[in-house]
């Protein structure tokens, strides 16, 4: 049987990625999350010192993956950011990621999506052509393909990291483990 | 015993077993001959971490279903237990109870850690006539993704369509 080794990124990083630091970078740090998650709230706490340390040497790249049985709300979620995205590009997307991390608690178990809604109009998109893009269920099949990107690469939970390609099976909770872990992919 | 060196291996008959999959009710391997079996084995219920792997594969039965394979959950809690945890995590799959004789299913696979009293996170593919085409212990603490059932149940299609 011709069985790639588990947990290995596919596709590779490309243009329909939302990535942050430069392309060119010797590590590349791909997260699979999901905005519902505590999880990777909490991871979204680590990151921003973990890309502190590494600077230019690191790149980031963020896929949805949405575990919509148990996070009703993290697919709206995904598709919001998508549209912010859409609307107003990658710089606003990455404030949608954030807003959307940082006020988790406020949306979470909410009944419609009028809190996901006004973080996007602070992420400096139009709320109603998000509310309409989430109804005509516009960026799902994006967020699904992400999703499925990520099953077949092995994604176990979430958050799941790779590092240049592989699955990181390793402490991301601590920025010193996290950052060596980073350091001995790259030069 | 979680040695790989123990785990049973392609190639092998899966062992057939009935377990009780609700406190009245039993299934029993051999009651899915003619499709491909997932025997996904895990520690315990009410793992501690959400979007875990049984969440997973909760998450992505449509993409199994495609291939007709049937996932079954087994660890050695009782099906009271599984009751609760299956409507807890809202799991649309059958959980076996490997409870009595305690974990007997999970050492006849080579997956029981006698230390811990129970079952590993061991993945096995049984194809429609009972034969293991793919199987896979998981290192202590990392959850297994699907990728590799997948490409297992992939590469059974690409089987039986050489064969039709």
């Amino acid at each position: 049987m011709t069985t790639k080794q588990q947990g290995t990124l596919r596709p590779e990083v490309s243009g329909r990625d939302h990535t942050i630091g430069p392309a060119t970078a010797a590590i590349t740090l791909v997260e699979y999350g999901d905005f519902q998650c505590p999880h990777c709230r909490r991871a979204h706490g680590v990151l921003p010192r973990v890309m502190k340390r590494l600077g230019d040497r690191m790149r980031f790249v963020f896929r949805h993956f949405p575990i919509t049985e148990s996070h009703p709300n993290a697919l709206h979620a995904a598709e919001a950011a998508e549209s912010v995205a859409a609307q107003e590009g990658e710089k606003a997307f990455w404030q949608m990621h954030d807003l959307l991390y940082e006020h988790q608690p406020e949306w979470e178990d909410a009944q419609d999506d009028a809190r996901i809604l006004e973080l996007a109009r602070e992420a400096g998109a139009g709320p109603d052509v998000v509310a309409a893009d989430l109804d005509s269920d516009k960026y799902e099949e994006h967020v699904k393909a992400d999703f499925m990107s990520g099953v077949r690469s092995g994604v176990n939970g979430t958050p799941t990291f790779f590092i240049n390609g592989r699955r990181y099976d390793g402490d991301w909770t601590s920025v010193d483990a996290f950052v060596a872990a980073l350091e001995e992919a790259g030069p | 015993m979680s040695d790989p060196s123990t785990i049973l291996t392609a190639g092998t008959p899966a062992p057939d077993f009935t377990l009780h999959v609700t406190p009245d009710q039993t299934v029993s391997l051999s009651d899915f001959r003619g499709r491909p079996v997932i025997l996904a084995f895990y520690p315990n219920d009410f793992s501690p971490v959400c979007g875990d792997q049984l969440g997973l594969y909760n998450e992505i039965l449509s993409e199994f279903h495609k291939h007709h394979a049937e996932l079954l959950g087994i660890s050695v809690d009782s099906s009271w237990c599984h009751g609760a945890f299956a409507s807890n995590r809202r799991l649309h799959f059958p959980l076996l109870a490997d409870f009595e004789p305690k974990g007997a299913v999970a050492k006849r696979y080579g997956v029981y850690r006698e230390h811990e009293g129970t079952a590993a996170r061991a993945l096995f593919v049984i194809d429609g006539d009972g034969i293991i085409r793919w199987s896979y212990l998981s290192p202590v603490g990392i959850n297994p993704g699907a990728d590799g059932i997948l490409e297992a149940l992939e590469e059974l299609d690409s089987h039986a369509g050489a064969k039709a």
